[in-house]
Parts: structure tokens; sequence; C-alpha cells
């Protein structure tokens, strides 16, 4: 990545839910920050980009992904990953660290840094394990992982069945202000299992996750939020039952925020026909009921955030038995366009759709990004709603484990600037031959 | 939103004959009937001096079994010798997938073989469905039983025993007893019977033995046994494998035997003339006592005779419908 | 064209004769009959009318033995062969209602070679409508036709018998 951007973008509909923002204006960028919004704006000297009929966005925020570094069994690299990320319009990642080995050590979290740092695609926010090796029993170093650059714990996707552990968790970020991120599984309830609990697995023969599996964790992580006041931050929601809890615990006026995965908005159950271990994820697709109350959850701002909960995998990780396949979608390439799709189908406004990934996740997260500006480096992206194709003609992650790669979607993201600097461009990308991974 | 799965059914060929044999679900009822009719004409091969057909002469039939088993493979070995068929056992449990290899290396090593049928038995469900997937095209897959899913020929050679002994399925009121929820072959004998016509099917036993929705398969549910085979017209017991009492799905054998095991005075209920079926092995003084397991109301022994006819139709229509290349 | 019962009998009544001159010249006194399935049984419960009840009959149901297997399928045909009697060293009479590509007869002699070794087969057909694929010929035959291809005859049975040519529509 080069050097810092010089840019006026002309006439784009800038949208800017952090504060409503939505028109059409000129926006300068000088030397890689925010400078000016305005509705006719002259720069001599900067690269002028016509953005009229496209969306200048923020530069989104993906609040759950899960890093192909250091090793875990999937495909890719930091580098190849947050290209994609970057092609879509993506300029912050918060990632899981459920890596080999986990984020519990400072040395960890430096290789992960500077990869990052030196791919320059886009920013890595990387959480730090909540215990050590994510074994649900010591805990993790918390400070000195925050003093590395971790901007919170979690516990991965990895189950801390020990409530006592988890009791001390909470204490022990909530004594240095370190936010807790959470996706509350039930082990004992969820053990061997790959499907929701219900009509479709039952048919097909899959072991069944109840969604009790994730009320209950989700129960007990609340209540001892309440009791510990931590800043407790719920990952990747997929049953109405824990829209309720959460709504609740809103109510009562709980420091809690939660985020929702983009495929549970648009998939449930009967997508697994036939096998699709494609559609295998964690937690699972569920029924219709459930993904219509995480709908109308995400537009009445329950839910927080929508992520990506991107992971690579390789081919043989789904060339397999459904059960036998391991789960996760490649997301990253597909957050932006699924949530048009979902603008297109009413389920939101617009506005309120790029907020669910921009400033929502930011908030979670509790970063000062998912924003314009003015006077702070630029991270923002510039969109062409107009313009429809399938994933695949541009897919840039390692991993092919997407169902969407032939659905035809609207949504191309012409320009990422991360952070100051110009991490994608669609011109130079399409004329350029490919970059060594 | 994605595209949706294929509306065709996998197992059939454009002219919906059968190409492979995976799962009752979907086919026809007519196709059903057309297996059951073709076991009929193959019963009596086995009481021939010579035991043999040529249809199958020169095709090869590879026995792939990645979960132990002697009984079934047995029977689809005799049936297709019985066809004149070449059998070639592929004991996976023992071999290379224990090390590492995956289905798919397996797969692949298997396509130099040149075999015309493959019958899989595993413990995911949906292998037989990912096999017949990515197999080389005019292999016929059939399906031994995959994990909770399905267990397509002993459905069939169970529909067989019910219209040898009933006649037909019309009007017919069937209760499955037992542990359904760990069940392939009840799950295949439900789309079955309702394929079939049968008036109504039932589900009898505890809650923690059943799945979740199994209503909307096309059952009643009943969880007291007495009130569940009022009336019935066939019972069929499922086995109960011991190692249920230690996931905490029931407290003992003899609580179980007491609710839901069979005996003459519970099967009081059930119709004067209704037949009781068991997949096998049986579990005696668990799932049945023996005096209705050797008592005249039993057409276990029988069903294992059918097995064989069953088995012998439904590769023969495979591999025809397979080479009709369509 | 048609045959009515009694033409039916009158080719009977000659192929009945015939067969016993034949019998007699190859010295054979001990023999079975069997009719291939359906049309064959019909004729060769007519010849034993004839010829005596004492003779043991049998039927073929040669569906397994067929060669358009794999084109046609298996068409569930769920009468059985039925041979009442050892096949073995034994003289067999063996009756069809119509020839034509003599497939039906090879598949007919595979299977009794199946029971058992023959000690010899003489083969009777009601029509012969030449058109043969195989090298297969009867020794005694009710009636000879020339038929175009788009031409069958079908018998109807069992009682009483009767047989008419009919039309082939295009598949």
């Amino acid at each position: 990545m080069s050097k810092k951007a010089h840019l006026l973008i002309r006439k784009g509909r800038v949208i800017d839910p952090n504060n409503g923002r939505d028109e059409v204006l000129d926006l300068l960028v000088e030397n890689g920050r925010l400078t000016r919004m305005a509705a006719s704006l002259d720069a001599p000297g900067a690269q002028i980009i016509n953005a009229e009929g496209l969306l200048v966005l923020p530069g989104l925020v993906d609040s759950c992904v899960h890093l192909s570094e250091p090793g875990a069994g999937r495909s890719g690299s930091i580098t190849s990953e947050t290209r994609a990320a970057a092609s879509a319009g993506i300029t912050h990642l918060c990632s899981q660290p459920d890596t080999y080995p986990v984020v519990d050590s400072t040395a960890v979290v430096r290789l992960i840094r500077e990869r990052a740092g030196q791919a320059g695609f886009a920013k890595i926010l990387p959480l730090a394990a909540m215990t050590q090796g994510l074994e649900g029993r010591q805990l993790a170093e918390m400070v000195t992982l925050k003093e590395a650059g971790c901007i919170g714990v979690s516990n991965g996707s990895k189950p801390v069945q020990d409530t006592l552990v988890l009791k001390r968790c909470f204490e022990y970020a909530a004594t240095f202000g370190i936010p807790v991120m959470l996706r509350p599984q039930d082990e004992a309830l969820s053990v061997g299992g790959c499907a929701h609990d219900g009509a479709v697995a039952s048919r097909l023969g899959l072991i069944g996750i109840p969604a009790v599996a994730e009320t209950i964790a989700l129960s007990r992580a609340l209540l001892l939020c309440e009791a510990t006041s931590a800043r407790l931050h719920i990952q990747q929601v997929s049953c109405a039952a824990s829209v309720a809890l959460i709504r609740d615990a809103k109510l009562r006026g709980l420091a809690v925020s939660a985020d929702v995965c983009i495929h549970h908005l648009l998939l449930d159950e009967s997508a697994l026909e036939n096998y699709r271990s494609d559609c295998h994820i964690q937690p699972p697709l569920r029924s219709q009921h459930d993904r219509e109350a995480l709908l109308a959850a995400a537009a009445d701002g329950t839910i927080d955030a929508v992520c990506s909960q991107h992971i690579a995998l390789g081919t043989s990780s789904k060339q397999a038995p459904f059960p036998a396949s391991k789960a996760g979608i490649s997301g990253v390439e597909t957050l932006l366009p699924l949530m048009l799709d979902l603008v297109e189908q009413k389920a939101f406004t617009l506005m309120r759709a790029i907020e669910l990934i921009t400033s929502g996740p930011a908030h979670c997260l509790g970063r000062q990004v998912g924003h314009l500006e003015i006077g702070r480096p630029a991270s923002l992206c510039l969109v062409d709603p107009r313009v429809q194709r399938t994933p695949a003609q541009q897919w840039l992650s390692a991993g092919k484990n997407s169902p969407w790669l032939h659905t035809r979607l609207y949504g191309m993201v012409n320009l990422t600037v991360c952070e100051g600097k110009i991490s994608w461009d669609r011109e130079l990308h399409n004329n350029a031959p490919e970059p060594a991974q | 939103m994605i595209p949706s799965p294929p509306s065709a059914n996998i197992q059939l060929t454009a002219d919906g004959r059968l190409k492979h044999f995976l799962s009752i679900e979907g086919l026809p009822r007519s196709l059903l009937e057309e297996i059951l009719d073709g076991a009929a004409s193959f019963v009596g091969v086995g009481d021939r001096a010579i035991k043999k057909v040529p249809l199958l002469r020169g095709k090869t039939v590879v026995n792939l079994f990645f979960e132990a088993s002697t009984r079934t493979r047995s029977t689809f070995e005799l049936a297709a010798k019985r066809l004149s068929a070449d059998v070639l056992n592929i004991d996976i449990a023992k071999s290379a997938t224990s090390k590492g290899e995956t289905l798919m290396d397996m797969l692949w090593n298997l396509e130099a073989m040149a075999s015309d049928m493959f019958i899989v038995r595993h413990s995911d469900s949906g292998a037989p469905f990912f096999i017949a997937d990515h197999v080389t095209p005019n292999v016929a897959v059939i399906n031994a039983g995959d994990g909770r899913h399905a267990h397509p020929t002993q459905a069939m050679l169970d529909m067989y025993t019910i219209r040898h002994y009933k006649g037909g399925f019309a009007g017919l009121k069937v209760a499955i007893v037992g542990d359904v929820l760990h069940s392939r072959v009840a799950r295949s004998q439900i789309h079955a019977l309702n394929i079939l016509g049968a008036e109504e099917v039932r589900v009898i036993g505890p809650k923690t033995l059943l799945p979740k929705d199994i209503e909307s398969l096309g059952v009643t549910v009943y969880t007291d046994l007495a009130q569940g085979l009022r009336d019935v017209d066939v019972v069929i017991a499922l086995r109960l494998q011991k190692e249920r009492m230690d996931s905490a799905l029931l407290p003992s054998e003899s609580e179980f035997f007491r609710l839901y095991g069979l005996n003459n005075e519970r099967l009081k209920t059930a119709k004067a003339d209704a037949i009781v079926m068991h997949p096998g092995p049986i579990n005696r003084g668990v799932e049945i006592a023996s005096e209705v397991a050797d008592g005249p109301r039993s057409v276990i022994l029988h069903q294992v005779t059918f097995g064989i006819a069953v088995r012998m139709a439904v590769m023969s229509m495979c591999i025809s419908g397979q080479e009709s290349g369509a | 064209m048609n045959w009515t019962s009694n033409d039916i009998d009158q080719r009977l009544d000659e192929m009945a004769s015939a067969l016993k001159k034949e019998l007699a010249r190859r010295a054979i006194n001990e023999f079975a009959m069997v009719g291939i399935h359906s049309g064959g049984a019909w004729v060769a419960a007519a010849l034993q009318q004839r010829l005596g009840a004492d003779i043991p009959l049998g039927s073929l149901n040669i569906s397994f033995y067929r060669d358009d297997f794999t084109h046609r399928g298996l068409h569930p045909n769920v009468t059985p062969s039925k041979l009442p009697f050892d096949v073995e060293n034994q003289h067999i009479v063996l009756v069809d209602d119509v020839l034509m590509t003599g497939r039906t007869i090879r598949a007919a002699m595979n299977e009794l070679f199946d029971f058992g070794r023959p000690a010899s087969i003489i083969l009777l057909t009601l029509f012969d409508v030449g058109q043969r694929q195989l090298p297969i010929s009867a020794d005694i035959c009710g009636e000879t036709l020339a038929l175009p291809p788009h031409q069958r005859v079908e018998l109807r049975g069992p009682a009483p018998l009767a047989a008419e040519i009919i039309e082939m529509t295009p598949a």
C-alpha cells in the first residue's frame, strides 16, 4: 500500500449513520485526512473522482472474522483475506482469538499486527483470548494483551463451561475496563451437533443443537454481566429467544450490545436441504421464525451490528458429508452486497443497513471508527449500488466456501481508503496482474 | 435467495427410473410398488436348485462399509451373488480412512477399480448423497444405512413383509415403538408408509427418544404404549442400544421394558390379527419379550428372507437405470 | 388377418400329430413339455390335452434371462418359472407361441440349462414369422408367415385361443 491519499470525491451520496447524514456532497481527502465536506469543492492537485450515482460510506467495520494466520487449519493468509475485505469496502476487522496458537501471548498479537500492517489492506482490531489457550480454566493476561493492541477479550467459539471461571473473567475484565465479547453456547447441549434441533435436522438425521444451548449460556452471561458490571458484547445471536433476552437486558439498563451474522438474516434451516455443506455454520441456521425475529431486532436496535463471521476454508473442508464438513462461510466479500439486498427486500432502510456495518459495530467494539470525521485519517469506501454481478466474478478470498458465489448481487466497491491510504482501487485491480499472496 | 436445491431427485433418471437408492423420501408411490413387485419375483429364486439369475453378470458390486455390520453386508453380498455379480468387500473401518484419508481421496482411488455399484454404510448422515454426487457417472450408489438419516432397503423389506401379511396399506395403522431418535430405519419406514398410503403412522416412546418436531414427518406421537397400540395392525419394535443408558437418555433397560417393552398383555389393545416386526437384532427382555418374539404374531424371521429379494430388486433396478444412460 | 379358435385348433392338431411322428423317429418314449410364459404356456397346455395328461408340464418365465434387460428395465412379472420335474437327462419339448428374432428361445434354453442338462430339446412354435437375429430354428411349426417389420402376430388366451395381426405403433 502506498502513500497517503489525496482525493477529491465529487457528487457522491454521502451516508454517515453516526450523525444521520445522507446527502450529495463533495469530499476532500488531503494527505490522508478527511479535511472538508461541502456541496461543491475545488482542490487543484488532488486526484478527482467522479462519484455521481455512487454511495460514499465510512469504511465498513466487520465485528467478527476468524483469521487464517497463525495456522488454524484455514485457507489463505492475513494478506489474502484483508485484501478480500478491502475489495468489499471493509477497513476495520475485529479478529477472533481462535488462531493456532491462540491469541493469549503478545508474540501472537505482534505477528498479527505486523502481517496486517505489511499487507496494508485493512486494520485488524484483535481480540485476546479470555482464558489461556481458550481452555476455559485460567485467565489470560488481559491487561498485557490490551497493551499489546487487543481491543477486548473473547471466548472464541469455545464455550466456557465453568461458571466460576466465567465470573472471574468478567470481574477481571471489568476491573480494567476491558470489553468482553462472548459467543454464548452451552457445551453439553451442543456436543456433536451440527444443525438446528428442529424438523429439518430430524428429517436429515443430523444431530441438533437446540436453541436453549444458546439462551441458557446467554442468560448466564447477562446475569454475570449484571453482577460484575462488565462491559459485555454478545456475538452472533441466532434465535428469537436470545433476542428477547437481550431486549429485556437493555431495558433493565445493562451495558450490553449484540451482533448477528449476516447469513442468519438471509438463511434458515431449510438451506440445509440436500446436505449443502456450504451452509454448515455455527451457530447453526435456525428456523424461519428465528430468522424473522433476528431481522426485526436488527431493524429496531435490539441488535447493534451485523458481521460476516468470516472463515476461509479449503475445498477439502467442505467436500465431505455434512456432519464431517467444517463449519463456516467466507463472508467478507458478500457482507455489503447482502446488506444492500436486505434493503432491497425492505428489511432495513439504507441508513439503518449502513449503520449496522459501520457505526453500530464501532460502538460495540468501543472504537472511534466507522464514521466520517473531519480532521482524522479517512476510512471510507465508494460503492456503486447499480452494478449487479456474481461474487465469483471477482473472488479474492482464498476460501471458496460461500453459498453466494453464483448469486447475482448488487453493490460493487470501486475504491476503499483505509486510515488515509488507498487500500483498494478496482480499476487498478482490473488492469494489474495478480499480486503474490 | 441462494439457488434452491435441485427439485429433480438425484436418485432418478430423467424418465423417472431408479439409478441410486439413497432415501425413500421423495420417491413416487409407483416406484416403491415396483420395488415390492420386483422383490416378489425374486423371492422364488432362493427356492431353486440354482439360486442364481444372470441379470448382473459381469457387473462389479463394491461393499463400502464404513460402519461395521455383518448382517446387512452379508445380505447385500448374497443378493449380488444371486444376481451373478462379482462382489468386492472393502472394510473401511480397518483401513485407510482411519489413517486420515478423506472420503474424497478414497473415492478417487476406487474409481480405478471400474465398479458398477457401491453399497455404502456410513455413520455420517448424508454420506451416500455425497458419494453419489461425487462418484463417476454410471456408478449406482445404494444406501445401506447413513447415520440417523435413512436405511431404505431395510424399510422396503419391512414394507414387503407388511404387504405380504396384510395385503396392502390402505386403512392400515402402524405403530413404531422405541428409540426413534437414533433410528435411521424408523425414519425410512415412516416415509415409506406414508407414501404407500398407510392410514396412520404412530411413534411411541419417551420424549428423550423422540426427535424434535417428528410430527412434521407425518406421524402421531404417543408416549403411552397402551394408548399408542390401540387398534393397530402392525407393531414395529426398534432396537435399543445399551449405550443409550450412558447418555442419560434412559434410567435402565428394565424400566424401559416395563413401560415400552412388547409382551402379550400390552399387545391386547392392538387388533387381534396384528403382526409384530423388528428390524433386528432383537434384545429379548428389553424391546420385546420372548413370548412375543417367538409367538404367533411375530414375523421377524420372515423379514430376513424377504431382505435378500428386496435388495436383488433394488440392485437390478439401479443397474438398469444407470445403463439406460438418462 | 386373424385366426379363430377353430383355426388354432386345427394348427394344434397338426402340430400334435407332427410331434408324435418326430418323437417316434427319435425313439423318445419319455419326455416333458415346457411352455414359455405366457403364450407358449397356453400352447403347451393345449398340446398336453391332445398328447396325454400324464405328460409332465412346466412353464418358464424368462424375464431374468432376457438380453434387453438394461434397456427395458426389470418388468416385475410375478409368475415364477415352474418345472415340476428333473431337467437332468430329460428330453424336453420346448413350446412358444411366436418365433421371431430367436432371442426368447436363446433365453429359455439358457434358463433350462441352469436347471440341469437336458438329453435333448425339440422346439415347437405355433407361428414362425421369420426375421431371425440368432441362428435358431423350430423343429415343428404351426404356420409360417412373412410379415412386414411393423406388424406382429398376437395370441389371445388362455381359452379360447385366437390370434390376430396387430400393427406396431412407432415407439
